[in-house]
């Protein structure tokens, strides 16, 4: 072996260490990272998958996606009934509506009856509900599970997606977001 | 006063690997002169002590003693007993425990037997044995000692999850563990190696037996882990790229190549640098896997023990541990000179080509598991599963199984394929024809991945038979018979795998009592449901008649069973084998309609994976013992010719 290439692979040996250190710091980033299971949707940033669900209530149209594009920013709503997080999330969707916030509402995996029991119970703040029965507009956005809100723009752009129940001090955060959507 | 005994019997083997480490440093220096003599007694002393501390929490376990916290945690008194014994390991702090008591008796062993080494290589070997299970008696005593009271005795147990209430689970952690913690034997093999710069035919010939125990241990591990997460999971698959799976696999993979590069080096004196490396990488995998399935950095189906505090005190002992090894590794491998030199066509070259190709492997499977942490760091959220392992995968096996079957032809040092091309004038034209025929399948949407796998598998089979022609099969050493064994299983368990992914058919069905469903070539009836108890659970019992072409019906009974304590539901799938496959069925809920949903596979073949797996084991068996025995009788040899040698120099 020449000079040059044992020094070489003397360098090498170090190589295994070298890599051994790196696995080392990405698992201590994993170790440190806040534990976050929320699983952001690619579709952020991505005009609406084309759907068109039928009307989860006789007196509610069903929604499709040219309705989400109206020129306004909106909320669409991913829930349902039997979706305990949903009910206490009502009062805040309900108090966004009293604000003047255009709301439609997707219903995953539900019965009309259950429904129109969980509307009357906690009030109906949505323009239009779309039934999804098997989860297929749901998937389409990249939402994970119940409930889910969407930020979409006049241009049916999905812009913000907010993962669990919107709480009373997030109002604000679900405002701004609406309001960045309309510049 | 169990649990005291056990905790002071963990003390005290704590303390003695502090000794042992302290003592056998010491006199490899030369400063003291007597401490070399007690080096070996205090790690079979070691042994014995964390085998105590072992037993007494598995009697623990035995009387449900809930003033103990972990008893009354992990177990029931209305349990089986045989679940109660498995719920010693069934948890965090237990599996720990076992895991230093498998270690500290694994070194107390070699003590006991090994004695082909130069002292000082032993001594190095053992501080290095020593130097590691410190780090886990640490852990153990510090932050997750098993035998912590309560102050109140509980009133009864919180139980045991009943997915883990399974005979084969309940086996199959200690096997990997086995296989786990033996690969630490290698690892301290190879320190004493780079201690004393002693690598050479001797120390592989004193490592292969640990490595080949080991990895016997881990063969039956994984088979029997595959085999368990098929039938009690109830997804009909058997191997989920799951990082749980992958850290039993990874291990896996480093120590097949260790075994064959070890060969390499005790038959030819040749890559010794890479058979340290690979003996050091491989118990680092098993550090590597462990770490990975506890500090539930991954997310993971298995996640059993998540806790952020643990996985720091593991990383730690994996970066000190194995940090230390890899830096002792470029310090002095460069002073390990490369042995005997050989040509490309050669056994040797035919083994080297298949450690690169699982050293590849290896790697895919490590990138594959890690890649969704590392995406995180960048700021994407993604799971890795089949799409990327399957391809990226045999990208290197096939390449790696075509050699399998050629290279135990070759000979070592130095030869060519001209003189083999005799040999394969069977093989050859099988693949070939089959290939030809799986091709045409091909067009009828069979994958290409199912297609080369069921194209290559029987012409491998043939050919592994290979080394066996022209030998008198009395005479063939049992390391052949092994080595025979073992490859045949590979090529059996890819047949098996091939076959399930080509030719399974499913059917989920909605079916009302009465109702008749076809899968494949059966016809199965839904005659009847029945509710049934066990000690523990009560279950909603599915009779059906399953005939197989028209033949004679047999009663198989999947169930939807419920625990109680803890409450949770598990699917009991029934199985029926047949010899070309398995007929697989899983009761699930049953809908508003009264119909039940019933969920039906045909697997053609499968049983032949974890056969496959078997065979691979019994092949590891057989070298084993022909191996030990042939050491044992040069043993024998040696000590006579020593005592006529004193006897005439009287």
């Amino acid at each position: 072996m020449s000079e040059p290439a044992a020094k070489a692979s003397r360098w090498a040996l170090w190589l295994p260490l070298g890599l051994f250190g790196l696995f080392v710091a990405l698992v201590l980033y994993g170790l440190m990272r806040p534990a976050s299971h929320d699983i952001p949707s690619a579709m952020i940033g991505k005009p609406l998958p084309e759907f068109n669900l039928p009307a989860a209530q006789p007196d509610r149209p069903g929604l499709k996606r040219a309705d989400l594009a109206t020129g306004k920013p909106r909320l669409l709503n991913i829930f349902a009934s039997w979706c305990i997080p949903c009910a206490a999330e009502a009062a805040q969707l309900s108090e966004l509506a009293r604000q003047g916030v255009e709301i439609d509402g997707i219903a995953i995996r539900d019965h009309p009856e259950d429904l129109a029991g969980f509307l009357s119970r906690y009030g109906n703040p949505y323009a239009r509900i779309g039934a999804d029965d098997v989860s297929s507009v749901q998937l389409a956005l990249g939402s994970s599970g119940v409930p889910e809100t969407f930020v979409i723009d006049g241009q049916g752009t999905i812009r913000y997606q907010h993962i669990g129940d919107i709480r009373p001090d997030q109002i604000p955060l679900i405002l701004q977001k609406l309001a960045e959507a309309g510049q | 006063m169990i649990a005291e005994f056990g905790l002071a019997a963990l003390w005290l083997a704590g303390a003695l690997a502090v000794l042992q480490l302290i003592a056998g440093t010491l006199a490899l220096s030369g400063k003291g002169p007597g401490l070399a003599g007690i080096v070996r007694p205090v790690a079979m002393m070691q042994g014995v002590l964390a085998l105590l501390a072992f037993a007494s929490l598995i009697l623990l376990f035995w009387h449900t003693d809930l003033s103990v916290k972990l008893v009354a945690l992990n177990s029931h008194s209305a349990k089986p007993l045989i679940y109660k014994l498995a719920g010693t390991w069934g948890n965090h702090e237990g599996s720990m425990l076992l895991w230093v008591a498998v270690m500290s008796m694994a070194g107390g062993f070699v003590a006991l037997v090994e004695r082909r080494l130069p002292e000082p290589t032993m001594l190095a070997t053992l501080a290095g044995q020593a130097f590691v299970s410190i780090g886990f008696y640490a852990f153990l005593l510090m932050s997750s000692n098993p035998f912590e009271r309560l102050p109140q005795p509980a009133i009864e147990g919180q139980g045991l999850n009943p997915l883990l209430q399974d005979i084969g689970l309940a086996f199959h952690p200690p096997t990997l563990y086995l296989g786990y913690v033996g690969l630490s034997v290698a690892f301290s093999f190879a320190i004493g190696a780079l201690v004393t710069r002693q690598v050479g035919p001797a120390f592989a010939r004193a490592m292969r037996p640990w490595v080949m125990g080991a990895w016997i241990f881990l063969t039956l591990g994984i088979t029997a882990g595959s085999y368990w997460a098929y039938y009690e999971l109830g997804w009909g698959g058997w191997w989920f790229w799951d990082p749980v799976e992958n850290a039993s696999l990874m291990p896996w993979l480093a120590a097949t190549a260790l075994l064959h590069s070890a060969s390499v080096l005790a038959a030819r004196n040749a890559l010794r640098a890479w058979t340290v490396m690979l003996g050091v990488v491989a118990f680092s995998m098993s550090m590597v896997g462990t770490f990975l399935v506890r500090s539930g950095i991954l997310t993971s189906v298995h996640a059993f023990a998540v806790d952020p505090e643990r996985g720091s005190f593991i990383l730690a002992l994996l970066a000190i541990n194995i940090g230390a090894a890899l830096t002792l590794f470029a310090l002095r491998a460069a002073t390990v000179t490369e042995g005997e030199r050989f040509a490309v066509t050669s056994r040797e070259g035919a083994l080297v080509f298949n450690n690169v190709m699982l050293t590849g492997i290896l790697g895919i499977v490590l990138v594959g598991t890690l890649y969704p942490l590392l995406a995180e760091a960048m700021g994407t959220k993604v799971s890795v599963g089949p799409p990327y392992f399957n391809p990226a995968g045999a990208m290197f096996a096939v390449p790696m199984l075509i050699v399998m079957a050629v290279g135990p032809l070759l000979r070592w040092r130095r030869d060519s394929f001209s003189r083999v091309r005799a040999a394969l004038v069977l093989p050859l034209p099988l693949l070939l024809g089959l290939g030809l025929a799986v091709g045409l399948a091909f067009n009828r949407g069979i994958g290409l991945l199912p297609a080369i796998g069921l194209a290559l598998a029987p012409a491998i089979m043939l050919a592994s038979l290979l080394p066996l022609r022209a030998r008198s099969l009395k005479r063939t050493p049992l390391p052949v018979w092994g080595m025979v064994f073992a490859h045949f299983g590979i090529a059996v368990a890819m047949f098996g795998m091939a076959s399930e992914s080509a030719f399974s058919s499913e059917r989920l069905v909605a079916a009302n009592v009465g109702d008749s469903v076809e899968v494949g070539p059966w016809k199965v009836r839904l005659a009847r449901i029945e509710p049934i108890a066990g000690q523990n659970w009560t279950a909603l019992e599915a009779k059906m008649l399953a005939s197989y072409a028209g033949g004679a019906a047999t009663e198989i009974d999947p169930q939807a069973r419920s625990f109680w304590t803890p409450p949770q539901q598990t699917a009991e799938s029934a199985l029926l084998t047949r010899w070309n496959g398995q007929l697989y069925a899983v009761l699930g809920e049953q809908a508003e309609d009264g119909r039940w949903q019933l969920r039906l596979w045909w697997k053609p073949f499968v049983p032949l994976i974890w056969l496959g797996g078997v065979l691979v084991a019994l092949g590891g068996l057989l070298a084993l013992i022909g191996r030990v025995a042939s050491d044992l009788r040069r043993y024998v040899v040696r000590e006579k010719i020593a005592d006529r040698r004193q006897r005439q120099g009287r």
